[in-house]
């Protein structure tokens, strides 16, 4: 089967049952999506499916084939996506390991609702475990990514 | 070449193209065995030791040797010796020190130390180089150093209006002398460039672009990838194993036993069954299909609801005496008296980054990569678990995808070692989330027994408090049955408070499991109690909760812990009372500056409440007021959070305020959320799915933190956030729907009926 990563052609052939995450991380090294629960439960392996927001560690390869994903190695080259550029401003990360998780799940947020409200950011974030607690500064930094796309 | 000129105070090495200062550590307190926790592994003495480097490009390294798991010390570090150094920033960079205690001295990144502890060596590292630089300048001109200074990268003599660049003087300044600690000028508040300023933390780009690399994100060529099936009861042991089905899984190498593991465990690896594999996904899938039986020892029994009742039954009697002064048992029979249970659970770490770890053993030795928190426990406990010199073995050190404690414990390092000298070849060990949640090192789980007595004017005559919890020095020891003296002194024989009659006692509570250091630590349940408690006592007496306890505070006063009544030595987290005293002004302070900001006694609409608490720990006070909705169906939202901090002389504000905001949603998470329970000695936790943490729909609209601006020595400030969180939340849910919250967490309390004795009614 093949898979656009970051959209470079691949080719795979190993497991179909393996979740994305594991060929991201162990067979391509791009080590920015992160494993955090294997169940789909905290939202540290979000990636973009076809611009929408998924957890990779629950999405078996064998239902990729020809689709397009992007990871937070790809979502911007320079990574100067607005919503990393908000981010920085607003010096969300503590640890940062839930923060490429983050940072796709806000960016697919804004492709579809592009200016959310705090309620909206507070649902389509729920899904984004961060124990460092860095949740109101995320909030802020989706409000001010927001208002500097539309701008 | 190298060549290196000790000295009382520092050491300075011409190292290969560029100018090292090495600043040692006299005159340094040094932590005992006894004070970090009885057997607790320990590293060399706790010398704290920094280095920089200047190259001739004017490249500023220095070396960080305390873990970053988020709270900001890599950026903080540098801050402080750039500034004093007066380094231009964008020259700066960072590296990470591996575990070399004799070194660096301690690089255990727990009890809130790393700033605490090294403040003064990091500010007297960038004034020797800035020193240095300047004399090395005036040299080369031949003018006198009075006219010369240090300014942003640069020395510059101002009469001829001549500048050199930093990396220009590198090699006259190595031919010059140390200048002596006594004639170091450090700079004044007013002079600093980063300290106290908002500065971007070095790490941003890496975290915000998926390129940081953390212990879960190793990879080595030749790398074998294992998971470890382990008992589930503490002590349990490998009966039989059937590997047959496991084996056919596409991709795994090996089966590998592991040494059984025989309770105290301290630090060491719980044993079971690896499964080596050549991906994480293949190792997972074979570890399914191993057929294991287990022998589960006497741990097997461990079942939370009985557990808790024997707690509770052990602080409704007499316990032993650990503070006493004037006669309680007397006092508590006038006035109006109260009492209160609290039961505070077990707590899982849950660090977003499950632990993980790397080991190539060859030859011998044995260098691992981790996310550790202590690179020098590491080193110990693999050296001891392969059987070989602790000179053999390296601890590099990971970004930490959190640590909270968790990380301290290098279990899964020491998996890693053993199977890589089992395979000859490395071995990333993966900790799953389950793996995680099953395999803490729980905080402890506690039952607290407070009574009061009001008198006629509303003040407090005696005071009761009885505490029963697994002890963390039974990682470490048999039998152990009762806190340590570093226990009770986590905000309970501490008690700061001008009560006359003083009872503090203890209960006995065996260890069950592994118990570990969780963010702030015994300071959960002991503030939790007392704050909840001094709000119970306040609406008992008719009183405003704030004015409530400030009176009780007292007058402003540094208490003499020497004659405060404790029947053992009184702790202050590793330093001196004389260094850090408790000051009950402080305390003060920050209850007035956490109401005053989170306009305490303004009405609020109906079906609010604002809840109150002050807590003491790691040597930093914290007030915090926390204003609470109750909904339609009986549960809360958090609207505010106003938390007030004197954590004395900050340095990076900005990773400050982001501490304290999480500490507050940590708080938050352990007591609407945090629960682990045993049945059959296994937990039955396992992952996200029914062991909750805080997410986005519970976090408050504001965490607003009003830090006090303060010259006093630094406290700790990663852990003090955390432990007034819960009762200021109880008391905020008190004052908004009358419940009162006595059992955390908070779970499905408020909307189902409240636990009342039955009222039987007629009819």
């Amino acid at each position: 089967m093949q898979v656009f990563i970051n959209g470079e052609r691949r080719t795979f052939d190993g497991d179909a049952a393996m979740p994305l995450l594991w060929y991201l991380r162990d067979e391509l090294g791009l080590t920015g999506t992160k494993f955090g629960c294997g169940i789909g439960a905290c939202g540290a392996c979000t990636v973009h499916l076809e611009g929408t927001a998924i957890r990779s560690c629950s999405t078996p390869m064998q239902v990729l084939d020809g689709k397009h994903i992007v990871t937070i190695e790809g979502l911007d080259k320079e990574g100067n996506h607005p919503v990393q550029v908000a981010w920085r401003a607003a010096n969300v990360p503590q640890c940062g390991y839930c923060q490429s998780g983050q940072i796709m799940q806000a960016a697919a947020l804004l492709e579809t609702t592009p200016n959310p409200t705090v309620q909206e950011i507070d649902t389509a974030m729920n899904g984004n475990i961060c124990r460092c607690g860095t949740y109101v500064r995320i909030r802020a930094a989706i409000q001010a990514a927001a208002s500097g796309m539309s701008a | 070449m190298s060549q290196s000129l000790p000295r009382r105070d520092f050491v300075k090495a011409v190292a290969i193209g560029g100018l090292v200062i090495t600043v040692t550590a006299s005159g340094c307190r040094k932590i005992s065995d006894e004070a970090r926790g009885p057997s607790a592994p320990t590293g060399e003495p706790f010398e704290p030791v920094v280095y920089v480097r200047l190259d001739p490009t004017g490249t500023v390294t220095i070396v960080c040797p305390r873990s970053e798991m988020g709270q900001g010390i890599r950026t903080t570090i540098a801050m402080i010796v750039a500034d004093e150094m007066e380094a231009d920033w964008k020259d700066v960079k960072v590296v990470q020190a591996p575990g070399d205690e004799k070194k660096y001295g301690s690089q255990n990144t727990d009890g809130s130390t790393s700033i605490r502890d090294f403040l003064p060596k990091y500010r007297e590292a960038g004034a020797t180089v800035r020193a240095l630089l300047e004399a090395a300048a005036a040299k080369q001109w031949n003018v006198p150093v009075t006219e010369v200074a240090a300014q942003n990268g640069k020395v510059v003599h101002a009469g001829s209006k001549r500048s050199l660049r930093y990396g220009e003087l590198v090699s006259t300044a190595t031919t010059l002398p140390i200048p002596p600690v006594a004639s170091l000028v450090l700079k004044t508040p007013a002079q600093f460039r980063y300290i106290g300023k908002e500065i971007p933390s070095l790490d941003l780009h890496d975290l915000t672009t998926g390129k940081a690399i953390f212990g879960q994100d190793l990879r080595r060529e030749g790398m074998k990838y294992a998971v470890v099936a382990r008992p589930l009861v503490y002590g349990g042991k490998v009966a039989t194993v059937d590997s047959s089905e496991a084996e056919k899984v596409p991709g795994v190498e090996r089966i590998v036993r592991l040494p059984d593991a025989t309770p105290p465990t301290g630090f060491q690896a719980l044993g079971g069954v690896a499964v080596v594999a050549n991906s994480t996904w293949a190792a997972m899938q074979g570890r399914r299909k191993l057929k294991i039986t287990w022998t589960d020892g006497p741990n097997a029994s461990y079942d939370s609801e009985r557990y808790r009742a024997e707690l509770e039954k052990a602080v409704r009697k007499p316990g032993k005496v650990v503070r006493s002064q004037g006669d309680a048992a007397r006092a508590l029979n006038s006035g109006t008296r109260v009492s209160a249970d609290y039961y505070i659970p077990h707590l899982a770490h849950a660090a977003m980054e499950p632990p993980a770890a790397l080991a190539v053993f060859e030859n011998g030795r044995c260098d691992t990569w981790s996310c550790t928190q202590n690179p020098g426990g590491t080193r110990e406990t693999v050296a001891k678990a392969l059987g070989i010199p602790v000179e053999n073995v390296s601890s590099n050190v990971t970004l930490l995808g959190g640590g909270f404690g968790r990380k301290s414990k290098p279990d899964y390092v020491v998996e890693a070692a053993l199977l890589s000298k089992e395979m000859a070849a490395p071995v990333k060990v993966v900790w799953t989330r389950e793996d995680d949640i099953q395999h803490d090192f729980f905080h402890t789980v506690a039952a607290e027994h407070l009574e009061g007595a009001v008198n006629a004017d509303g003040k407090v005559t005696a005071w009761l408090q009885r505490s029963a919890l697994p002890s963390i020095a039974s990682l470490f020891a048999p039998d152990v049955t009762y806190q340590a003296e570093w226990e009770v002194g986590q905000g309970m024989t501490d008690f700061p408070y001008a009560v006359a009659n003083l009872q503090e006692e203890m209960g006995p509570a065996p260890a069950r499991f592994r118990v570990g250091w969780y963010r702030s630590v015994i300071n959960i349940p002991h503030a939790f109690a007392i704050g909840s408690f001094i709000d119970e006592l306040a609406h008992a007496a008719g009183k405003d909760p704030r004015e409530f306890v400030l009176e009780l505070l007292g007058p402003d006063r540094v208490i003499d812990m020497g004659k405060a009544g404790l029947t053992g030595k009184a702790w202050n987290y590793g330093d001196s009372f004389e260094s850090h005293p408790l000051d009950t002004a402080r305390l003060r302070g920050v209850v007035e500056l956490a109401t005053s900001k989170a306009g305490w006694g303004q009405p609020l609409p109906a079906g609010r409440g604002r809840g109150l608490a002050v807590h003491r720990s790691f040597l930093s006070y914290v007030a915090m007021v926390i204003e609470v909705a109750s909904n339609a169906d009986g549960s809360i939202s958090i609207e505010r959070v106003d938390v007030a901090a004197d954590g004395g002389f900050i340095a990076n504000p900005d990773r400050v305020t982001a501490q304290f905001e999480g500490a507050t949603m940590m708080g938050i998470s352990n007591a609407l959320y945090g629960e682990i329970t045993f049945r059959e000695g296994r937990p039955v936790q396992s992952n996200f799915s029914d062991y909750k943490v805080a997410r986005m729909n519970v976090a408050p609209r504001e965490i607003r933190v009003h830090l006090v601006p303060s010259e006093a020595k630094p406290g700790g400030i990663g852990e003090p956030g955390v432990p007034p969180v819960a009762p200021a939340l109880a008391n905020a849910i008190f004052a908004a729907t009358g419940r009162r919250i006595r059992s955390l967490p908070v779970g499905d309390q408020l909307t189902k009926p409240e636990d009342k004795p039955a009222v039987k009614t007629v009819g």
